[in-house]
């Protein structure tokens, strides 16, 4: 019961318009919460000390649960380079120096609605990280045009691989637990207590355990992977998307929710949740200059 | 005394003009435009300037190059009596007059060679140069002071390590000791060796036969033991320890040195902050032997510093720079796969780029992120490897619009599989026409203009794992691959005596989008399709990234590897290949699971 869709099945999104909203404001309040964290950073602030800003900004404002405690990657860790552990994705004490790119990786919360967003930026000005984050606006689009088309999750990952090699990149998103491009996010229930191990919130992995479970019975499952277990056409609900690539020690990702309803109208049938995000505003400023 | 004008070897249309200084007369030759910034060439023992003719043609166009016979050598005159008139004191005085009167205005940017670098890395830290001098470059010659401190540090703590960097450098001075006898020296330079030298030098030092040494050598050579006798024993008996560069200095260091170990400047970053390193696969004389290079760092050096920029890379070193900055890079291939990564690896260290591919759209973005990722220049070019008229053209155009290659890397292949009954006629056209004669193309073409050049460089080949690992589901790809190999190793036997290498790589299985461009002969189209993806999970799941043979080519290029095995099944097939062939042709009768 943990985690629902937040689209029922044989129902239109509007009927869930309340639910969407509720999901809209906190993935908005985590870009709020990346932006101002970005802000702050300077030369010195530890990776460690950038995950504990995230983490105060956000339980400030109301944050008791999270789907996963905040992330922080600067520099070559930005293209996880040297992974081999999954321990190695926690914070370190690496200083953040001037021209070095740096990720904010969060998954508030709140008031029962899971957000799971990426931010991907730079300490100063750095051409190679612009043409990156460009590029990463190819993806989105791709994403969502293919998920549209109803094609198998496990060939849309695949595409995405194929877009990579041809821009140039590696595919980092590999190195995610399962090589995961996407994993479905639903509704947590609040409780009082809310326990987290490994820095992932108990009560959401028992949602998504649920999932794979339920999807390991009808054939589909939540993480959205390379895997013989993705082949399949997309689950409606929601999925938060997070293609990662990496370049030469430079990595960048964008993360956010991907609406996928079993519509018949294409453009109802999947939809980015938010298209007022700071990756997206930038793309249209980039296209309109 | 030597007249340096006629004789094919000096400058053509230098301006000389004699520099009256502490009893005795230099001779000093310039060239180019007065008002660009100036560069001092100075020269080593046993030379006369004349050692940088080459290097001083090359710069003139964009410098006031000034050139000056040392006190004793050439055509300037040796101070009496000659002991004690070669020391550094008075050379820094010969320097400071010779740049008084060539640019009396701005500093000058200084450059040494031999017992030129000796002298002037004591110009570079004396507090009475400061202000004329603006950038120095340092090729194969250590300051007295800091070689006196390396030898200390070395025998007050001697670990093994220390004392085999101690040792070696100490063999290879027997030179100096030699010099210390009183009057042999000069018996020998004004009788059989002042007549052999040039010979030797061809011989050992393979340097291009020209008007080089002058006739002067004899009588430089022996009055030039007294800058070792003068100088030496006082210096490193009592070396200065305040000897820090007040000037910006790149060291140029030739990693075939006969005279000098590499390891002589371990420590010199505490002496020079903000060194720049490079280094180049030649020996002793690179003045002479390698010309361009050396004129170009000089070239980039000096005007980096007249732009009051730092140079471009000396933030954080990258690990090839010192390596490849600056060189002319050619990659086939390069739109995907280990070609694009190879392209950026050598970007990545500094290097121009010619990123050539088939897909001209994959070729222009190569180069496009080669620059951002610390390529000086890039440029994609569009040309089918396996039509020789297309390289031809490809050939001749780069040469005239970028120069002569430096390291030629042969990558572009193709995939082709099924068995050998039903590969057909044309699949073994094509695949010979891209796989091995693209390679021909490349090497007869690029290793041509290297050749003629004179000035050395490197090939690589991409071969496979598969040349040396027979298999009933690769054939035409196999024996294409196998024709590279001994392709390289007999180019490499040729270009040796010539200072070319030549690299054969063997990379195994890494993940390439080769897989999905693959051929399976016989196979319907549905199959076709099939088979690829399957192949691309399988090197998907295998996930070697391209981005270890790339730098598995630089380390190539850069130790002169003849054969290079990658992964670690192409080391276990190599090794195979050796020792139990008979396993290899087990291996080869197992049907490819796809």
């Amino acid at each position: 019961m943990a985690m629902t869709s937040a689209v029922p099945r044989g129902s239109t999104p509007r009927e869930t318009n309340s639910e969407l909203q509720g999901f809209r404001e906190v993935q908005r309040l985590a870009y709020d919460c990346a932006e101002a964290v970005a802000a702050q950073l300077g030369p010195g602030v530890t990776e460690r000390e950038a995950a504990r800003m995230q983490r105060e900004w956000l339980r400030g404002r109301g944050v008791r649960d999270w789907f996963h405690l905040p992330f922080a990657w600067f520099g070559d860790r930005t293209a996880f380079a040297g992974f081999r552990v999954p321990l190695q994705f926690f914070p370190t004490d690496r200083p953040l120096e001037p021209g070095m790119p740096f990720i904010l990786d969060m998954a508030p919360v709140h008031r029962g609605f899971t957000a799971d967003i990426g931010y991907s930026g730079c300490l100063g000005p750095n051409p190679l990280h612009d043409r990156l984050l460009a590029d990463l606006g190819e993806h989105r689009e791709l994403v969502l045009r293919e998920v549209r088309e109803r094609r198998s999750l496990r060939e849309i990952y695949e595409d995405v691989d194929r877009l990579m090699v041809r821009q140039g990149y590696a595919n980092r998103h590999r190195a995610y637990p399962f090589g995961v491009i996407a994993h479905k996010v639903g509704r947590v229930r609040e409780r009082r207590w809310s326990p987290h191990v490994f820095g992932f919130g108990t009560r959401a992995l028992r949602g998504l355990a649920s999932d794979a479970l339920h999807g390991h019975r009808e054939g589909w499952s939540p993480l959205w992977s390379p895997y013989r277990f993705s082949d399949h056409p997309p689950r409606p609900g929601l999925w938060a998307v997070e293609p990662h690539l990496g370049f030469r020690g430079t990595g960048a990702k964008f993360e956010e929710l991907l609406v996928v309803t079993d519509s018949r109208d294409p453009e109802e049938s999947a939809f980015w949740l938010d298209d007022d995000l700071p990756h997206v505003r930038r793309r249209q400023e980039e296209r309109a200059a | 005394m030597s007249e340096h004008t006629g004789n094919g070897s000096g400058p053509e249309g230098a301006r000389e003009r004699r520099i009256r200084t502490g009893g005795i007369e230099l001779c000093v030759a310039e060239l180019g435009d007065a008002s660009l910034p100036t560069v001092v060439l100075v020269h080593g023992y046993p030379d006369s300037k004349e050692v940088w003719s080459e290097v001083a043609e090359r710069l003139s166009d964009r410098f006031h190059v000034v050139l000056y016979d040392v006190r004793g050598c050439g055509r300037s005159t040796a101070p009496k009596p000659l002991r004690g008139g070669f020391t550094l004191e008075k050379l820094t005085d010969d320097f400071l007059a010779v740049a008084d009167a060539v640019s009396p205005d701005a500093p000058v940017h200084l450059v040494g060679h031999d017992w030129g670098s000796v002298q002037a890395w004591e110009f570079a830290t004396v507090a009475r140069t400061e202000g004329r001098i603006a950038s120095f470059t340092s090729i194969s010659g250590p300051s007295l002071d800091h070689l006196a401190l390396w030898f200390r540090k070395r025998a007050a703590r001697p670990t093994p390590r220390r004392m085999a960097q101690l040792l070696g450098q100490g063999a290879r001075s027997w030179y100096v000791y030699l010099l210390h006898t009183p009057g042999l020296p000069e018996a020998a330079w004004r009788g059989p060796l002042g007549r052999q030298w040039p010979k030797m030098l061809a011989r050992a030092e393979k340097l291009p036969v020209s008007g080089y040494p002058t006739a002067s050598l004899p009588a430089d050579a022996a009055h030039g033991a007294w800058l070792y006798r003068d100088n030496i024993l006082a210096r490193l008996r009592r070396p200065r320890t305040d000897a820090y560069a007040h000037v910006p200095v790149q060291l140029i260091t030739p990693t075939g040195d006969a005279y000098l170990s590499e390891r002589l400047y371990d420590d010199l970053e505490q002496w020079a902050p903000g060194l720049v390193r490079r280094n180049l696969a030649a020996k002793h004389w690179v003045p002479r032997t390698r010309p361009d290079q050396v004129a170009a760092w000089i070239a980039e050096f000096a005007t980096a510093q007249q732009e009051g920029a730092r140079p471009r890379e000396s933030a954080p070193a990258k690990p090839y720079a010192r390596w490849f900055a600056g060189r002319l890079v050619l990659v086939t291939g390069a739109a995907s796969g280990i070609g694009r990564a190879t392209a950026f690896a050598f970007a990545e260290a500094g290097a121009r780029v010619v990123a050539v591919d088939r897909d001209p759209e994959g070729a222009a973005r190569t180069a496009d992120m080669a620059r951002l990722i610390g390529a000086p220049e890039a440029w994609g070019e569009c040309t089918d490897v396996s039509d020789e008229q297309a390289m031809e053209k490809l050939a001749a155009k780069v040469a005239a619009e970028h120069g002569v290659v430096d390291v030629l890397v042969n990558n572009a292949g193709i995939g082709v599989a099924g068995s050998f009954m039903d590969t057909t006629a044309e699949d073994w056209r094509k695949t010979l026409d891209v796989n091995l004669w693209g390679v021909i193309h490349g090497c007869r073409l690029f290793g041509k203009q290297m050749a003629e050049r004179g000035q050395g460089g490197h090939i690589v080949n991409t071969a496979s794992a598969a040349a040396f690992q027979p298999s009933r589901g690769l054939p035409a790809y196999s024996t294409s691959k196998a024709a590279v190999l001994m392709l390289s190793e007999c180019l490499r036997a040729e270009l040796a005596g010539q200072g070319i290498g030549v690299s054969a790589i063997c990379p195994g299985i890494v993940n390439t989008p080769i897989t999905g461009a693959t051929h399976f002969a016989g196979a319907s189209e549905e199959e076709q399709r099939r088979r690829r993806t399957k192949a691309g999970r399988a090197y998907g799941r295998r996930n070697y990234p391209p981005e270890k043979v790339a730098e598995a080519v630089l380390r190539a290029v850069v130790r002169n590897q003849a054969v290079v095995p990658v992964t670690p099944e192409a080391h276990g097939l190599r090794f195979m290949s050796r020792f139990a062939p008979w396993a290899q042709r087990a291996l080869a009768r197992i049907e490819p699971p796809l």
